[in-house]
């Protein structure tokens, strides 16, 4: 025991010895949490439209004033022909391209149906799908309300949804990021500080002198993990501050379910990154290999896409990934008010992560060579 | 030039030396591109909803069916009680519940209206808006059965008619890779050689600082451009995402952003004290920006003002625009001269900046 | 008088891949000894002495340190040695009595010995004042200095010393010297490596390895005699010819 304090009061004079380090831990992570969470939108707007008009009727009219007012789009420029509008989509100036030709108003009239083209720049798929979704519900009010004008439907059958959005009724996006990225921040923070500093003591030698001491493999990994993970929750805590005071993010679950989880998540991360650095030689070579681990964990976590609408395969791989399960109490907890026994499959399966991670760190820490 | 070169095959050695950074570094690129392609996506598939159904009519059950053969909802719960939908949502986890009222059926055939409530878990927004979404254009489209007419658009999806994710994380995978490969790889492995006091060695050595530089960044170079290449075919060969405009053109773009991410790493090189400091300025000054503010996964139209304006100076948000532009698009120079220039000047800016702090600290 | 052996090693034998870094090592060091381990750079000393402290392990051959076997009891051998490595290895960013308290710590001493043992160490080295200085601040000489204080602190039966005095200027050195002939005097064994000639002279017995083998091993005026030669250097370089 005395040993084990020993090596957390030298990580611990260490860690706060390191004047350019501190600041790098605890300011650059907030800084981006306060940046970056405007970044991280999909909330669609300013989605640039170009529409040739060829028709210039009122029924054009209508629709390019419904294309104005609404919240979405950005009406770049009308009038101009086809070709040119097209031309702006290939040169990035545009998004989509609404081409009404010159007899719309005269079709409807006449026959009832009158077509129209929405070319739109696909590369970025769900954009696309989403500003289709846009103009479709546009033009079915739209053609409702010309239904509704001409009095050619008298006995119109309406179904009337409303959509109640629990947890979030003003799908404030922020409230989906700000977990998300704090997970980030932190899995970031443990994870490359355990492991960069293990393999540094490698490489400067101070291991060897340690190795050659009594000792035992369990406290010296213990006391790389401790202060990390007091440092995680300590991150964690001034996230959690900041989102609070600077973007109101809720708290609706408990904070204890919350910090249990963290405390347990922060376990498994560092006996990864500390098992890295065991199997490294150079801080290279473990800032890559984290570096790897890491975006293969948030990309499948569902930070920024849902679980959901992933493979199986990805969700089965998602197991493995204590991001996921972080991902998932984070947003629970603070978002839905999630209680202990809503995330007890999260907890159960990260306590058995972080038992196997750890427990391989120390085994593969070697004394001898 | 033989001293260079000599210099050179050294650096080399040490990198190839090193196979598990290498490995890593191949693996990399692959890895991104299988999860970008197959797991990331927003289309909506099977999201689990529960139903609870007040009125159990001809026409509910009708609208069910409809919901649950759309391919976009699956059924996982039939709920009694509005009490239900709380523990419906955090036990099961459905993200929507259709709530019809009693009577609904009756009312629709009698008045014309009926009422249904969408209950979202809005925790994932964007997921609760395409949902009710979808929900609402589905019960539209029945309660109209096609009588509504009017105008009719026609939809093209230029450049991905199969709406591929993939497509759009082609360019991005391409520019993170290379500025991991170049900034982050060479701004470590200089401020190694600064720690450890063999930079003093070869600066004392009759190679001219420039060399020096030189020959710790080819390797890099080489590397960088096998990654695009491999980016580019498999993106090819498993995603079918195809290069249309001249890739002859799209190589040297590759060649330039390698070249800014170079020079920016070198800039870190000389501002960073040791590999630490380093790697984190890497990370947290270019992973996440060039991650988060290039378009890269969210939209940079949809950031506010200011983040849009900071966007500008984040020079991988030019190249993905260029990359877009030649591979998807098949646009030729023309189409990405002022994108190119722009590259340029961030190479000239960083190189100046560097050869600046080099000086200074060699004094 | 029949001194008893602290170090013994039988035929060991350590191969990296196909290079072989010692050959066939056969000796025992005696307690109280100054051992000396000499060779040029490359000649396998390290190597054998970081198998000595079970830092290695030797791909055959018997190792006792301290009584234990090296291959099957190394905690219990490093409980007992004390090491100081070529390489300057105490914490640069913990101050000097920081560095101590922690060695100590980690070999058991309890808080009121080692205040009383590091007090008394820090005197004699005239570094009382200067306790809570940061280790990197010191001078080469004074950080070896230093890592010897440390490496001895828990008065260890044997301490390694692998080229301590490498890179130090001569009266450094010799006021090194001194503290392992201090040491060496209050019963500790002194295994130390070093490829100053001069400072062979210094030990009781001396080997001298050449290419992975001990070529030589006698007290320093033996092999003198033995080879006709007037230094060690000269013993040294008929050996390695």
């Amino acid at each position: 025991m005395r040993i084990l304090l020993a090596l957390l009061q030298k990580e611990f004079l260490q860690i706060f010895r390191n004047r350019t380090m501190l600041p790098l831990i605890f300011v650059m992570p907030l800084v981006q949490l306060i940046i970056l969470v405007n970044a991280a939108t999909m909330d669609m707007k300013n989605i640039s439209i170009t529409v040739a008009d060829m028709d210039l009727s009122s029924t054009s009219r209508l629709l390019i004033n419904k294309l104005e007012a609404s919240p979405f789009f950005k009406l770049e420029e009308l009038s101009i022909n086809k070709e040119d509008a097209i031309d702006r989509l290939q040169d990035n100036k545009t998004d989509v391209v609404i081409f009404i030709p010159n007899k719309l108003e005269a079709d409807v009239n006449r026959e009832g149906i009158g077509k129209m083209q929405i070319i739109t720049d696909a590369i970025d798929a769900s954009k696309a799908q989403l500003s289709f979704g846009y103009l479709s519900n546009m033009i079915r009010e739209l053609n409702l309300s010309i239904a509704i004008n001409q009095q050619s439907l008298p006995n119109l059958n309406q179904i009337k949804s409303e959509a109640l959005y629990w947890f979030n009724p003003e799908l404030n996006y922020k409230y989906y990021m700000l977990p998300a990225i704090m997970a980030i921040l932190v899995t970031i923070i443990g994870m490359f500080l355990s492991a960069l500093n293990l393999v540094r003591e490698k490489e400067v030698g101070t291991a060897e002198q340690i190795n050659v001491t009594p000792i035992r493999k369990s406290h010296f990994i213990i006391g790389k993990l401790v202060p990390f993970l007091i440092i995680g929750l300590l991150e964690l805590t001034l996230a959690l501050l900041v989102a609070k005071i600077l973007y109101d993010l809720p708290v609706n679950g408990s904070l204890l379910v919350l910090y249990t989880f963290a405390f347990i998540y922060l376990v498994a991360v560092l006996g990864i990154g500390l098992l890295i650095s065991t199997k490294s030689q150079t801080q290279q070579q473990v800032m890559m290999l984290s570096f790897f681990f890491l975006l293969v964990f948030v990309l499948l976590s569902g930070a920024f896409t849902s679980v959901d609408n992933m493979p199986y395969i990805a969700q089965k791989l998602n197991r493995l990934n204590p991001l996921y399960y972080f991902m998932n109490v984070i947003r629970m907890v603070l978002i839905k008010g999630a209680g202990f026994s809503d995330v007890f499959l999260e907890i159960r399966s990260t306590l058995v992560i972080a038992i196997i991670s750890v427990s391989l760190a120390v085994f593969s820490y070697r004394k001898t060579t | 030039m033989n001293r260079f070169i000599a210099f050179v095959k050294k650096e080399f050695l040490h990198i190839f030396r090193d196979y598990r950074t290498m490995l890593i570094l191949f693996i990399m690129p692959i890895a991104q591109i299988l999860i970008f392609g197959f797991a990331i996506t927003t289309e909506i598939k099977d999201a689990s909803i529960a139903i609870l159904d007040k009125s159990k009519d001809e026409v509910t059950r009708e609208l069910t069916q409809k919901l649950l053969s759309s391919g976009y909802f699956n059924n996982d719960a039939y709920l009694t009680s509005e009490s239900q939908i709380e523990p419906a949502f955090n036990d099961q986890r459905v993200k929507m519940v259709v709530v019809f009222e009693p009577e609904f059926g009756r009312n629709l055939q009698k008045e014309g209206t009926a009422n249904v409530q969408l209950v979202c878990d809005a925790s994932d927004p964007n997921q609760a808006r395409m949902l009710s979404q979808f929900a609402e254009g589905i019960f539209a489209s029945y309660a109209s059965q096609g009588v509504v007419k009017g105008i009719q658009p026609e939809v093209r999806m230029f450049y991905n008619e199969s709406l591929e994710g993939v497509y759009m994380s082609i360019p991005g995978i391409m520019a993170m890779i290379l500025m991991l490969v170049s900034a982050m790889m060479t701004s470590i492995s200089i401020t190694r050689e600064k720690e450890y006091g063999s930079m003093e060695v070869l600066l004392i050595s009759p190679l001219k600082p420039l060399q020096i530089i030189m020959g710790k960044v080819t390797p890099y170079v080489m590397m960088a451009l096998i990654n695009a290449v491999s980016i580019l075919a498999l993106g090819y060969f498993v995603f079918g995402v195809p290069v249309k405009g001249s890739i002859i053109l799209l190589l040297m773009e590759c060649l330039l952003f390698t070249i800014l991410a170079l020079s920016l790493g070198i800039l870190i090189s000389t501002v960073a004290k040791n590999q630490m400091v380093a790697m984190f300025m890497s990370m947290f000054a270019l992973m996440l920006p060039v991650i988060l503010l290039s378009g890269f996964i969210f939209p940079v139209e949809n950031m506010p003002l200011p983040l849009r304006i900071i966007s500008n100076i984040i020079p991988p948000k030019w190249f993905i625009i260029i990359v877009k532009t030649i591979m998807l698009k098949g646009g030729g120079l023309l189409y990405v001269w002022k994108e190119t220039l722009i590259l340029i000047g961030f190479v000239v800016l960083f190189v100046t900046l560097s050869v600046k702090k080099f000086k200074i600290r060699l004094q | 008088m029949d001194k008893k052996k602290v170090i013994t090693v039988e035929n060991l034998v350590k191969k990296f891949g196909h290079f072989t870094a010692n050959n066939n090592l056969n000796f025992h060091v005696d307690q109280g000894e100054i051992f000396g381990f000499l060779g040029a750079n490359g000649a396998g000393k390290t190597t054998a002495m970081r198998i000595l402290c079970g830092l290695s392990s030797p791909t055959s051959g018997k190792v006792e340190v301290a009584g234990f076997d090296v291959s099957h009891q190394a905690e219990e051998v490093k409980k007992r040695i004390g090491y100081m490595s070529q390489k300057f290895s105490l914490f640069e960013d913990l101050s000097i009595w920081e560095n101590m308290r922690f060695f100590a710590t980690v070999y058991g001493l309890s808080s009121s010995e080692f205040k009383a043992r590091g007090e008394d160490l820090l005197r004699k080295l005239n570094l009382y004042k200067e306790r809570k200085r940061l280790v990197s601040t010191l001078s080469l000489g004074w950080k070896q200095k230093l890592a010897f204080s440390v490496a001895i602190l828990h008065q260890p039966s044997i301490v390694f010393l692998d080229e301590p005095t490498g890179g130090v200027d001569p009266i450094t050195r010799r006021q090194f010297w001194e503290m392992i002939y201090e040491a060496a005097e209050n019963g500790i064994t002194v295994f130390v490596t070093t490829h100053y000639m001069d400072e062979a002279e210094y030990c009781d017995r001396v080997t001298i390895m050449v290419d992975g083998r001990i070529d030589a091993l006698d007290t320093p005026a033996e092999l003198k005699k033995q080879y006709n030669a007037a230094s060690m250097n000269d013993v040294f370089l008929a050996l390695a010819r």
